[in-house]
């Protein structure tokens, strides 16, 4: 079987640059179908871009992005919502609709989307709530829940269309750790259980490495490293082990470039 | 590089003018897309009857308290000036064209700007900071048909509806001064609205002029909400933008409206 086609996503030599600044020189990953991908790197190294780029928001300078064999950049707006409909993505501020109910903000993509009845989104809507473990919440308003609770109701809200393709931007950051666990089991049980792909787009070493199957380290522009946790963590290349065990100084230095430090204060 | 401060100085003129212009570009652009969803959007009307709830139905105490109070000011401003020349018999024409020509569709049109558009800007600049906007957009929603256009579509009802209201309002505070307070006869008061206001010349017009408004504010404020800077600061400066630029068009385009209405 060729590499291609046991992929989901494949990003092939893209490039990319906002305006001036260039955040991919040259830039190919291979994401394999099932399982989770954890994309790495240090903050500022366009992990989210790399999403958006997968999902069609950001369209690459260079390069191609394919999803489900499909050319995204390609696709027209109906297209694009088409290859939408099977990937879920959950925000790193959950990006829940403030106007609406939980259980209103689960239904939300079945209603846009679909025409089931509404005895049939009910009960999907609150199996896909009890799977996160928050049917008790159907009835509150997004502000009313903590910001963990909030991950697990739009992890609802991502899983409720079955997607093929599950996006976590920072999974992960700003929670308890009581919130962090239950988020990590989820990832992981909610992959499982539906037999789907999940990118982890993560800083969190020590999460991306406890749930991923596959690991891609980003840094500078460009993949630096990719395997299993495994692998990566018995990597000799000094980047991988600066990012991984979190050294202050190492290929990615403790000093924001700068003048001579002697010349700069003897200057006046 | 040239360096020469006047050359450097008509230069800082060209890229402000580039960038004005391609902005108000953007401004159309984004407008038409609008547009092109106001279909999509009337055969789900309940969207659109959400939003003239929060812009228009919120928005119709200060509208009648301002159009009352800006009514009472006209009746003894009026009556002062006419009964000096023995034609107080005329207040209710005054206040009646006052009203109808300038003052129902330019003052209900500030007062929209403050209350309604400001509140789009800030909702609107809120959801795309807190990633709705894009949420949508990955839901397979498209966030200018389902958050946008009906907003859109809203304000453009709401804002001939709060001038008529305003109008009536006014009338009748002048009403409440002149006849009331004042004592000038009730009969010569209305029979000189019924008279002198001409239905197509005053009364379309004024509502041509609302309509016009309505369109320019609600876009303003929409577009502003949606091109702003992603932060707190930036929805603070668009919701400025929207309360100062919304005003100064209004005042702007009615000059325009009134020069080209009334000219015959």
């Amino acid at each position: 079987m060729s590499e291609s086609s046991k992929s989901i996503v494949s990003i092939e030599e893209v490039g990319f640059f906002f305006g001036e600044k260039k955040v991919y020189a040259n830039v190919s990953i291979e994401i394999p179908l099932r399982g989770i991908s954890v994309i790495m790197g240090p903050s500022g190294c366009g992990k989210s871009t790399l999403l958006n780029l997968i999902c069609g928001r950001l369209r690459p300078s260079s390069g191609n992005v394919k999803v489900f064999g499909q050319q995204v950049s390609n696709l027209n707006e109906p297209d694009l919502f088409r290859l939408r409909r099977r990937m879920g993505m959950m925000f790193q501020s959950n990006a829940l609709l403030t106007d609406l109910s939980v259980f209103e903000n689960v239904a939300f993509p079945l209603r846009e989307n679909t025409d089931l009845p509404e005895e049939l989104i009910r009960n999907l809507v609150l199996m896909k709530l009890e799977q996160v473990g928050m049917r008790g919440t159907q009835a509150l308003m997004p502000s009313e829940l903590s910001g963990g609770m909030s991950r697990r109701v739009a992890m609802a809200r991502a899983t409720v269309m079955d997607p093929e393709l599950l996006l976590y931007d920072e999974p992960f950051t700003g929670l308890d750790p009581v919130s962090l666990g239950v988020i990590t089991k989820l990832v992981r049980e909610l992959t499982d259980a539906l037999n789907t792909t999940s990118i982890v787009v993560t800083h969190d070493v020590e999460e991306g490495l406890s749930i991923a199957d596959y690991v891609y380290l980003l840094g500078d522009g460009a993949l630096l490293a990719s395997g299993t946790p495994k692998e990566l963590l018995e990597s000799s290349q000094p980047e991988v082990r600066q990012f991984l065990h979190g050294l202050p100084d190492g290929p990615v230095p403790f000093h924001y470039p700068a003048s001579d430090y002697r010349g700069d204060l003897l200057e006046h | 590089m040239n360096i020469n401060p006047v050359t450097n100085w008509i230069g800082s003129i060209g890229s402000a003018s580039l960038g004005v212009v391609e902005r108000l570009g953007y401004a159309v652009i984004f407008l038409l897309r609008c547009v092109v969803r106001f279909p999509k959007v009337i055969v789900r009307p309940s969207l659109v009857v959400q939003q003239l709830y929060s812009v228009g139905v919120l928005t119709v105490v200060i509208t009648i308290v301002a159009g009352a109070f800006v009514g009472m000011v006209l009746g003894f401003q009026g009556y002062y000036t006419l009964v000096d020349f023995g034609a107080e018999s005329s207040l209710g024409l005054v206040v009646a064209l006052s009203l109808t020509r300038e003052l129902g569709p330019v003052l209900s049109a500030l007062l929209y700007t403050g209350r309604a558009g400001s509140a789009l800007t800030a909702e609107i600049g809120l959801m795309k900071t807190t990633e709705q906007l894009a949420a949508l957009e990955m839901m397979a929603v498209n966030p200018i048909q389902r958050v946008i256009a009906p907003r859109l579509l809203a304000g453009i009802i709401t804002v001939p509806l709060l001038c008529a209201m305003f109008t009536f309002v006014g009338i009748l505070g002048g009403y409440f001064i002149g006849v009331v307070q004042l004592g000038v006869d009730a009969g010569v008061y209305w029979s000189t609205i019924s008279d002198g206001v001409d239905l197509y010349q005053d009364v379309v017009n004024g509502m041509i002029k609302s309509v016009v408004f309505g369109v320019i504010v609600t876009w303003i404020a929409v577009f502003e909400g949606y091109d702003s800077y992603p932060s707190a600061e930036g929805i603070s400066s668009a919701t400025t933008r929207t309360v100062v630029s919304g005003s100064l068009a209004i005042l702007g385009v009615d000059y325009i409206l009134t020069s080209l209405m009334f000219r015959f």
